[in-house]
């Protein structure tokens, strides 16, 4: 809402001295906040004056226009007195004239700054200046196109122009919270700003205005509770060609409004002045009775944007014999549009349900002033107030006169009446405000205040709809007291317990990750078909089941994300590309699986059941939250130590088993084939339970080589994505302290042949198991194939070290316990020791 | 191509099983000596005859003259190994004394005694010298090591990258720690999020005007009333249905609108919410949290303002800004130029908050008439724009590593 300050000021006796500044500051301070001050026309420096034009001599140009070399007549504000040479390139006006001049050493808008300048062949000392050119309204001063020719009598050659036109102003832009729809008006930021300063208010619509007589055009309201009261006033014999007084223009102009024509400019500057939207037909167009009532299902309507819509059995329409001629409260139709050639003209003021307004608007994606208005609630009772108010101006500055009949149908709703305790402003603000300052801070925006000390009956003013709640009037007082007197106390709360594992966990896990040399990375969670494909995900894969959104930014990524990767892997991306030697990044967020169950919309007026709110976060998909890791290109730097090393998939597995390890998680690595990872490098992430059962957390290995290809990754790299919250679940909330052995310990290396297909793993797993209770530690230390291994076999030499708890170890104890552990890894995966 | 592990081929053995002489060995030179016992000379029988022989090399002459060539041998020594060398020629069991002293044997049991203590006496004053030359020459030894090792410490030692926690993680937990020192607790819930406890619960009706405020993102099929999360609201109205009062808790979270993407404007963002919910809760303990909040944050004397506002959670609502952390509320820098944190305001506004609107505490099955509350609610990446002077959103999700790297592990 852009109020201009003079207008302001029109209608609440501000202080002269109050600042604009001051003014929105304070305003701001009552919760109409300030957006921006505008300044029109400071911009503009003298000097600029008004002129007679002496001479105009038409100077074809080879360019195929023609100018015209003037001499302007601008008294002593030259300094000589002598007629001003300029060039103008508009014919508008003739010698004699009154004109606005800008000399040389002024200043117009967009710091245009005015010198003598040759052009044309003359030296042009200053310009004859347009509205345009001055930031006024197309048409000012009655000239639809070229330069302002002012009245005769307007003044004399020289005089300061800035005291003739309405150049400058002040225009405070405030930001109008949905409850405050009464401050989309004059009237109610006046209404503020007199509370603001104890200023006297005029109200612009207490006016006198002639009484329901029904001989005014017929309405029928069919539809009572969508339209409420409806107010028609015809004014006949109007000039269509009358222009739009310039202070009217200038103040629509500054609002952020477009003046049009004079009938279309009034109802618009009286829903500036008063809040209530106000339509004009051209009642020559409209045949029989106005009649509201609700479409029904088929019917069209071409709106006056020229739009062709189809019409909800919700919307609420105005018809007349000839069918549906406007979507009331919200656009007119084209049928009945005003134009060049109306005379006639039947003003509409009607109040209109706010629901049905705002659901037709967002229904048929129509923003408009009067929408905005009408579904944040206007004052009921301002309909025949404001029709007079049209019918007056359009009488004054188009001329007719205003026919006799006046139609009223229906009454505006009784005032809300809100019950509220003396003591709650102060018991909800912390402030000491007693019953007496409640009361007249209530009274002070309006409402009327009965009851006694304890509990205050409270009368809403027409004008806040928004005030229903006992809480409401609380705000109402509160700001007037001024949020600045709320006290600064800190509660006390109850004994906090921390954080929970879960946030304790995924501390943990950032700061193990952070601390193996990755990054992290927050990606949008984005994605579509396209991005899937990219990864090779396939058809079939859960992964394609993603929760598709219904008004997406982008067509390319249409659905919530099923997989980190395909943001983590962007990001990746674009560090290489960015010139990183080396990528390691890693990105935990929630990744969505649809769900085909719809979640309830539940009631307000109660807490839910328990079975009810079950059933709501039962309906939710699933959302899983996820780890990525991504390890590509240079992992170790190249230096004077010697050379670097690139990330490959054993980087990307030890993280992962090094992350279970830091949680005290015993995972398994399996071998497995998925996209997108390189089919012979791809680990599937197992966690054991203590039941036995096997559980996928995720995978981890290299890229397949197109992905890396395809997605402008380094060479060989590799790639998790787990299952956290699976992850998490399966931490032990607290390790055992250990127990170990000082006694020396037992070396015992053993060299294994086995079939190449067998994982080393389960090698491990079964070497494990027969070495016993003495075992202290196993290892892999080394993986051979080649000379003295047969074809297809490989050598696994693994590292066993043995203790006992209580003893040094006998000699051939720990052999032993070394040959049980061959013998079940030979047992479960045809290991042979090689000799 | 693999390495071999040939020292297999002869098959694993324990170390015990291992020939003496594969055994460890304490590495020290020193302690070598301790094996050289093991190569004994042969020695000369008693001598148990009556017949005193005169016997040369343990003459207290001959004596005196071992003792002073072992002392001028070890005084010559200038390093180690040559030390070695004259303690094998001094003391070994081939050195003169050692011989001599095997002759003692020989002699008469009444001149035993007086060489024994002679050659006794000698081998001290030898191994006194040895060992005291040993200090001097270890102690040589050492310093010229240390001056040999020594390296330029400034060469560049990266030779693996530093790894950071994001700033929006690190954030959120800076301020999860203000709050969870004060007593409350963290809550968090899902980003696709019942339309019901995104909007209803939370006093916006399917007609609200400020569901338009609010620019959401519906999964699809509508009718199934699931959104991505506009707010971290939601949270409020699981929290209040899950626990019963009192309730104090910060709701940090990932929230999605259909913003454009630019400089100020992103689809995802992160807000902090809080609640609290306890008899006797007013806007004063609202203030007195932010203020704390905002102090812990920015530093101390940093306190926050309330300017009426609108949310339909909250009546009273306010917005809330911060007194400005850089300018501390002038309005002008160190060098008496407009404030560009603040844009010269002396005020930064950092979010919305109010009392809790009873409506709420009906839908989520808190008694409005024995508790209040009050909710607050900021841009934890806004935050952090003006905490850290970041220009561009942009840069929280474009996943640059040297964003996040400058941040380290903690903000």
């Amino acid at each position: 809402m852009k109020a201009p300050v003079s207008w302001i000021r029109e209608h609440v006796d501000l202080p002269a001295d109050v600042t604009t500044e001051e003014l929105a500051r304070r305003l701001t301070d009552l919760g109409l906040k300030l957006e921006a001050i505008e300044r029109p026309g400071h911009d503009i420096t003298g000097p600029l004056v008004v002129g007679r034009v002496l001479t105009k001599s038409p100077e074809p140009q080879k360019n195929g226009k023609t100018i015209n070399w003037c001499t302007v007549d601008v008294g002593d504000a030259n300094g000589t007195g002598e007629p001003q040479g300029i060039v103008c390139g508009a014919h508008n006006f003739e010698p004699g004239d009154l004109v606005v001049v800008v000399l040389p050493g002024g200043v117009l808008p967009g710091d245009f700054a005015i010198s003598a300048r040759t052009t044309y062949g003359h030296l042009s000392a200053g310009m004859i200046c347009s509205a345009a050119e001055l930031g006024l309204p197309a048409g000012f001063g009655g000239a639809s196109d070229g330069i302002i020719v002012l009245p005769p009598d307007a003044g004399a050659p020289g005089d300061d122009a800035f005291a003739l036109l309405p150049l400058r102003d002040e225009v405070i832009e405030f930001e109008i919270n949905p409850d405050r729809a009464y401050a989309l008006s004059l009237r109610g930021v006046a209404r503020e700003a007199a509370l603001a300063f104890d200023a006297p208010y005029a109200d612009p619509v207490d006016r006198p205005v002639p009484a329901a007589d029904g001989e005014g055009h017929p309405v029928v309201v069919d539809d009572p509770d969508g339209c409420p009261v409806f107010v028609a006033r015809t004014v006949s014999g109007f000039d269509p060609t009358a222009p739009t007084p310039d202070w009217m223009a200038r103040r629509i102009q500054l609002a952020g409004m477009r003046p049009i024509s004079l009938a279309v400019d009034v109802t618009n500057y009286v829903m500036l002045e008063t809040g209530r939207p106000i339509h004009g037909y051209d009642a020559d167009k409209v045949t029989g009775a106005l009649r509201v009532r609700r479409a029904t299902a088929g019917e069209r309507l071409t709106t006056l944007d020229g739009t062709d819509r189809a019409l909800s059995p919700e919307d609420l329409v105005v018809t007349d014999d000839s069918g549906i001629i406007g979507l009331g409260g919200v656009m007119g139709g084209e049928t009945t549009e005003m134009s060049s050639t109306t005379t006639r003209v039947l003003v509409e003021a009607a109040h209109w349900d706010a629901v049905s307004m705002f659901r037709t608007g967002r229904r048929h994606k129509i923003t408009s002033e009067a929408g905005k208005r009408n579904e944040r609630g206007v004052d009921p009772t301002i309909c025949e107030a404001a029709a007079d108010r049209v019918v007056e101006l359009l009488v004054a500055h188009g001329g007719g006169t205003a026919d006799a009949g006046v139609t009223v149908v229906g009454t505006p709703p009784a005032p809300a009446k809100v019950t509220v305790a003396a003591d709650l402003p102060a018991r909800v603000s912390g402030i000491d405000i007693d019953a007496a300052t409640t009361r007249r801070h209530l009274a002070a925006v309006g409402c009327g205040v009965g009851g006694d000390d304890a509990a205050l009956d409270v009368v809403v003013p027409p004008w806040r709809p928004d005030l229903t709640d006992p809480f409401d009037m609380v705000e109402e007082v509160v700001r007037i007291v001024g949020y600045g007197a709320v006290p600064s106390v800190l509660p006390t709360p109850t004994a906090g317990r921390g954080l929970t594992r879960e946030q304790r966990l995924r501390r943990r896990v950032g700061r193990a990750l952070a601390g193996a040399g990755l990054v992290e990375v927050v990606s949008f969670p984005f994605t579509g078909e396209a991005a899937l494909d990219a990864l090779e995900v396939p058809a079939d894969d859960e992964r394609r089941r993603t929760v598709r959104l219904a008004n997406p930014l982008s067509t390319e990524e249409p659905s919530y994300t099923t997989t980190l990767l395909t943001g983590t892997l962007a990001a990746a991306a674009r560090n290489t590309g960015r010139g990183m030697p080396g990528i390691a990044l890693f990105e935990t967020g929630t990744v969505a699986f649809a769900s085909d169950v719809a979640a309830p919309l539940l009631g307000v007026d109660r807490r839910p059941t328990d079975d009810e709110l079950a059933a709501l976060l039962g309906a939710l998909p699933r959302q899983p939250l996820h780890l990525a890791v991504v390890l590509g290109g240079q992992r170790d730097n190249p230096g004077w130590w010697g050379a670097g090393r690139d990330a490959d998939w054993v980087d990307v597995v030890g993280v992962v088993r090094d992350l279970a390890g830091e949680l005290g998680v015993e995972v398994q690595v399996e071998n497995d084939q998925l996209a997108p990872w390189h089919p012979g490098r791809c680990a599937k992430v197992v966690l054991v339970g203590v039941d036995g059962t096997r559980t996928t957390l995720g995978h981890a290995g290299e890229l397949h080589p197109r992905v890396v290809a395809r997605l402008g990754l380094p060479a060989r790299t590799s790639a998790a994505e787990l299952d956290l919250d699976l992850l998490l679940a399966a931490v032990p909330d607290a390790v055992r302290g250990p127990v170990f052995s000082t006694y020396p310990v037992a070396k015992e290396d053993v060299a294994l042949l086995v079939d190449a297909a067998v994982p080393a793993g389960d090698v491990e797993a079964a070497l494990r198991e027969g070495a016993g209770a003495l075992l202290e530690s196993l290892r892999l230390f080394d993986v051979y194939t080649g000379a003295g291994v047969p074809e297809g076999s490989k050598s696994l030499a693994f590292a066993l070290r043995f203790r006992a708890l209580d003893r040094t170890l006998a000699e051939g104890e720990a052999a032993a316990a070394r040959d049980a552990a061959v013998a079940l890894a030979t047992a479960r995966t045809g290991a042979a020791l090689r000799g | 191509m693999r390495r071999t592990h040939n020292r297999f081929a002869p098959g694993p053995r324990h170390f015990l099983d291992w020939p003496a002489a594969r055994r460890p060995r304490p590495r020290d030179h020193g302690a070598l000596l301790l094996f050289d016992h093991r190569g004994k000379a042969p020695m000369s029988g008693p001598n148990n005859e009556f017949d005193p022989v005169e016997v040369t090399p343990l003459k207290a002459e001959e004596v005196e003259a071992m003792t002073e060539a072992a002392l001028a041998a070890v005084a010559a020594a200038t390093d180690l190994d040559a030390l070695k060398q004259v303690r094998i020629e001094h003391t070994g069991d081939r050195s003169p004394l050692a011989l001599a002293n095997r002759e003692i044997g020989a002699l008469p049991p009444q001149a035993r005694k007086d060489a024994g203590q002679r050659v006794g006496k000698a081998r001290g004053a030898v191994n006194q010298a040895l060992a005291a030359r040993q200090a001097v020459l270890e102690a040589e030894h050492e310093e010229r090591m240390l001056v040999e090792e020594t390296v330029d410490v400034t060469v560049a030692v990266d030779r693996r990258p530093r790894g950071a926690r994001h700033p929006l993680t690190t954030g959120a937990e800076r301020i999860a720690d203000v709050f969870v020192a004060m007593g409350w607790e963290i809550a968090e819930g899902p980003v696709l999020e019942a339309e019901w406890l995104n909007f209803d619960a939370l006093n916006l009706g399917p007609d609200h005007p400020a569901r338009t405020m609010q620019d959401t993102f519906w999964t699809d099929p509508a009718e199934n009333h699931v959104v991505l999360r506009t707010h971290t609201s939601p949270v409020q109205a699981r929290t209040m249905l899950t626990r019963t009062p009192p309730i104090y808790v910060a709701c940090p979270g990932r929230v999605f609108r259909t913003d454009e993407y630019d400089a100020t404007h992103s689809p995802m963002f992160h807000q902090v919410e809080g609640i609290a919910i306890d008899e006797g809760i007013t806007m004063a303990h609202l203030k007195g949290t932010l203020d704390h909040f905002a102090a812990a944050m920015f530093g101390e004397g940093i306190s926050t303002r309330f300017r009426p506002s609108f949310f339909p959670f909250t009546e009273p609502s306010a917005e809330v800004d911060l007194v400005c952390f850089v300018c501390r509320g002038t309005a002008v820098d160190a060098d008496g130029a407009t404030c560009r944190t603040c844009r010269g305001e002396g005020w930064i506004e950092w979010g919305g908050c109010g009392v809790m609107n009873p409506r709420v505490l009906v839908a989520c099955g808190v008694d409005p008439e024995r508790y209040t509350g009050f909710a607050f609610g900021m841009g934890i990446d806004r935050t952090l724009m003006f905490r850290h002077g970041v220009e561009d959103l942009r840069a929280f999700f474009e996943g640059d590593v040297r964003f996040a790297t400058a941040f380290g592990t903690e903000i």
